[in-house]
This record gives structure tokens, sequence and C-alpha cells, in this order.
């Protein structure tokens, strides 16, 4: 409960701040808009050419693109800021700071930071979603939907563990900025069905980098796909892999002597 | 403080002599210094790779579900056009036009403009020489995308020539562009939002997205008289494709020319907008 609290306290905060950057809004509205037109004529350009791809049929892929639009704003507005703060302070020596507060540090590390511009994006997503949703003939079923929102929340936490992974190595390697880098190019292969990749990238962006969790599995929840095996499978898969990464942190953190504030 | 515009002068007659001495120096500058950023050098370039490699998978997915080919390409015409396609990018990494503002913003300009030769120069010859990094870095990167993906490749010799000369020009066109474009960093801070619209342009008119045939027509008709194909869809094209003598021929013709209009465009726009400089520090 207290952890909720502070979150929130840290969300109010944050948003406050960011609010006074108001022209960021229209340079975030700008790049979305572009983000998304890009999106959706590469769809058309494959569609031109086929009338469908491994199975997924143009809406189908229209709502695959619209929850990588969606989930890449969860990303850049809370995951991936608070990941890169955490490296950025263990470089500096700030991370002391955290640290020392009467809290658990996981949780402080995670929520001090929001890019609440990056809103848009979520926004942006969620209406091609809903685009692609109206014009598949079946419709969303009760079931389907709340499978959705499980897969989609779980989805998150992944990408989440991966990213505090990530975040993690910065009390070994210094320099991780790269590997952040390398995730903006990997996370675009969530654009397409992960069963189009050849099997030892289809692997990697499911067990090494949770891309398909995050992007492919909601899809398919919400186009009929997805069986209870595979829900159960993605729940399982979350909590075993939100444990070690909270083992690995830990570990993280008693290897790390601090760099002196 | 406002900088004159004309720096000094060289001497007229050991004017040549000292401009290649300076980029030959500077090049080799460049490839000692990046040689040392190995690593750094190696996971930009894994990250580049994703984006070809998606391109790849979809194209090949489309080409096998409909018989082997897409209006005639086949997965191995793909997989040889997307793995040209990563040294063809590599080549078009420029100063880009949004280093100019931390240029100008942190003050190195003010420094560059007291010497005797145009920065341009130099933004020209330390990339040239990270480039020759560049490529060698590019082969192991090469011949493991193609155990993975089999390409199918079979250049004439004419046409490997004409591609070496082509990434080059490739190479020297983009810098025209970008720079004139950087040329924007003097009036305004908020540039990020033209440059990116720019980037989307040359994403869907250069190749850079699918091989230009894939397009449609019109998309097709207007990219012929911009110069984004020929920096990317004409170097891939001349390698991996099956072009005559005369389209290679004037495929160098239009870069030739292509870099003289960005060169005239970047004249035109570096008088006007180092009238507006003023130094910050250096």
């Amino acid at each position: 409960m207290n952890a909720l609290r502070l979150s929130w306290l840290y969300l109010r905060v944050g948003v406050m701040n960011e609010l006074q950057y108001r022209a960021n809004f229209v340079v975030q509205i700008f790049q979305s808009a572009i983000t998304l037109l890009v999106g959706l004529a590469v769809l058309s350009l494959v569609y031109s050419h086929t009338s469908e791809l491994n199975g997924w049929t143009q809406p189908e892929l229209l709502c695959v693109l619209g929850i990588q639009i969606l989930m890449g704003g969860v990303i850049r507005t809370y995951i991936q800021p608070n990941m890169t703060r955490v490296m950025e302070e263990v470089r500096q020596g700030t991370l002391d700071y955290a640290l020392t507060k009467p809290e658990d540090a996981q949780l402080l590390a995670s929520v001090r930071e929001v890019r609440i511009w990056q809103v848009v994006d979520v926004i942006s997503g969620a209406v091609v979603l809903g685009f692609g949703l109206s014009r598949i003939a079946t419709g969303l079923g009760a079931v389907d939907a709340a499978a959705f929102a499980i897969a989609l929340l779980f989805g998150a936490v992944m990408i989440y563990c991966f990213w505090l992974v990530i975040a993690t190595g910065a009390f070994w390697v210094v320099n991780m900025w790269t590997a952040a880098e390398l995730f903006d190019g990997v996370f675009q292969t969530g654009r397409w069905p992960v069963g189009i990749y050849p099997g030892w990238l289809r692997v990697s962006v499911t067990f090494l980098v949770p891309i398909a969790f995050a992007v492919t599995v909601p899809a398919e929840a919400v186009t009929s796909r997805l069986d209870w095996e595979t829900l159960l499978f993605t729940a399982v898969f979350a909590v075993f892999l939100f444990a070690s990464t909270r083992r690995f942190w830990h570990f993280g953190l008693r290897n790390y002597t601090g760099a002196s504030a | 403080m406002t900088v004159a515009p004309q720096a000094a002068t060289l001497p007229q007659a050991g004017r040549l002599r000292s401009t290649v001495d300076f980029y030959l120096t500077t090049m080799r500058l460049a490839v000692q210094e990046q040689l040392q950023y190995r690593t750094a050098n190696y996971f930009y370039m894994f990250g580049m790779v994703a984006e070809p490699v998606i391109y790849l998978v979809v194209w090949t997915t489309i080409a096998d579900q409909q018989g082997g080919s897409v209006q005639g390409f086949t997965a191995g015409y793909f997989a040889a056009y997307y793995i040209v396609w990563t040294l063809v990018r590599n080549m078009n990494i420029v100063f880009g036009a949004p280093y100019w503002e931390q240029r100008i913003r942190e003050g190195d300009l003010a420094g560059a403009l007291v010497r005797p030769l145009h920065p341009l120069h130099f933004d020209i010859a330390y990339f040239a020489g990270w480039k020759v990094v560049v490529i060698a870095l590019w082969i192991p990167l090469a011949i493991g995308l193609s155990l993975v993906f089999d390409p199918v490749l079979d250049p004439r010799p004419l046409e490997i020539t004409v591609f070496a000369v082509a990434i080059w020009g490739a190479y020297l066109l983009r810098t025209m562009f970008q720079s004139t474009l950087g040329m924007l960093c003097f009036w305004t801070t908020r540039g990020a939002a033209i440059f990116d619209l720019w980037m989307t342009l040359e994403l869907l008119l250069s190749g850079r997205l699918v091989p230009l045939p894939l397009m449609p027509d019109w998309v097709q008709t207007i990219s012929w008289f911009l110069p984004f194909q020929w920096a990317f869809y004409f170097p891939i094209e001349s390698l991996v494709g099956d072009l005559s003598d005369a389209e290679l021929a004037r495929g160098l013709a239009v870069q030739l020319l292509w870099i003289l209009i960005g060169l005239g465009l970047f004249k035109i726009a570096w008088r006007s907008a180092i009238r507006r400089f003023s130094a910050v520090g250096g």
C-alpha cells in the first residue's frame, strides 16, 4: 500500500514537472504522427503485394502495429526514463541518495521518472488498435478483451524486467548506453508477429528480449488466436522473470560499493 | 562578438598541396581514433542490423507465400539487397544536420572558423577516414549475414567498380544535403521536427525501406527527381541488380549532378547562415 502511495506521489511530481514544458507536447505530437504514418504506409505497401502475411490479415496487423506503438509509449513514458536514470546515477555516484532512503531500493529506482508527453504514443497506439479491431469482422469478445488486458500487463512487466537487468548491469559495466540503443532497434521487430521470424531470431525476441510477450501475445489475444496454455505460460514466465530479476538486482546491489556522491 | 565571414587565406601557390595534405592527415587521424572504439562501432552496427533484417524477413515471407518471388524479386535477391544495404547505410552516415546545433551551442564552430579551411573540409575528410574503419568492420558482419540468409549475388567486374565509386558518391551526396539542412540550426533550436520529416521522406523515397520497384508508380516517379535514391537505391542496385552499362554510367552522372547541386545549395545557405553567427566560447 505504501509502495502504491509512493509511486503515485512521484508520478504526480513528475507530471507537474513535465507540464511546464508545453512546447514539447507539440513536438511529441508531430513525431508520433510521423511514426504512425510511416507504420501505416509500410503496412499498406506490404498488403498491396499480398493479402495476408503468415496468416495475418491487414486489420489484424493493424492491431499488432497499434499494440507495438502503445507498448513503446509505455516504455518511453515510464520504464526507460527510470532505468536510464539508474545507469546515469551509477556513473555519477548519485544513486547512493536513493539507496540510503528507508524504502525498497528497487521500488524507488523504478518510479522516480515520468515522461508524460510520451503518453501521446500510448493514445495513438490505442486508436490504431481500436481502428484495426473495428475492421475485424468477428469483433472482440469479453474473454478476449480480458486476456488482452492480462497479456498486456504481463508484457509490460517483462519489458520492465529486461530493462532492470540492463540497468543492473551498470553496476559492473559503466557504459550500458549502447545496450539501450540496441533495444530501440530490436523493439522494431515487434511491428510484425513473431511467427514470421526464423527460429534463432524468434527465440531471441521471445526469451532474450521479451518483445513477443509484450506485443505478439496481446495481439494474439485480440485476434482470438491465444489459447489458455500460452497465456498461462506467459503468466508463469512473467512471475519467474520478475522474481529472478529482483534477485539479480539485489545481487548487483551487494556487489556495488558506491561511487561516493 | 561577430566573426568576420572570411577566415585567414592560404598562400595560393601551395593551396592544392596543402588541402590534399589536410585531407590525408585528417583521414589518418580518424582511422587511428576510430580503431580504438572497435567495440562501440560494432555495437552501433549491430543495432543498425535489426532494421534491414526485419524488412528482409517480411519480404522473404511474402515471396515464399507467392511461390518464391514478389514482382520477380526472389528471396535470394532480397537477401543480397538488404545485406548490401547495411554497407550503403553505413556509408550514408555523415556529419548530420542535428550536430550543427551542438557545434554552434558548444562553441566549436568559433574555433573552426579561424582555421584557414572551411569546416566542411574537415567533416568530409574525418568521416571519410572513419568509413575506412567502418568498411573493414563491416566485412565480417556481411559474411555472417550471408551465411544466415543465402543472398544471390553475381556482379560483373564493371558493376563492382561502379559500386565502389557509387558508395563514395552516396557519401558525398548525403554530406552535402545534411550540411545544407544543418544550416537551419543558425536560425532555430527546434530543427529536430524538420530533420525528422526529412529522414522520413528519405526512408520512403530512397529505397531504404524496400527496393523502389515495389513502391507505387507515383512514388517511383517522385523519387526519380529527388536526390534520395541516388545515395541509396542506386549504389545497392549497381551491385545487386542488373543495370546496363548505360544505366550505370547515368547513375554516376546523376550522383555527380546532385553532389554539385547540394554543394551549391550549401554555399548559398552557408553565406547567409554565417552572417547570423555570433560566437559562443570556443
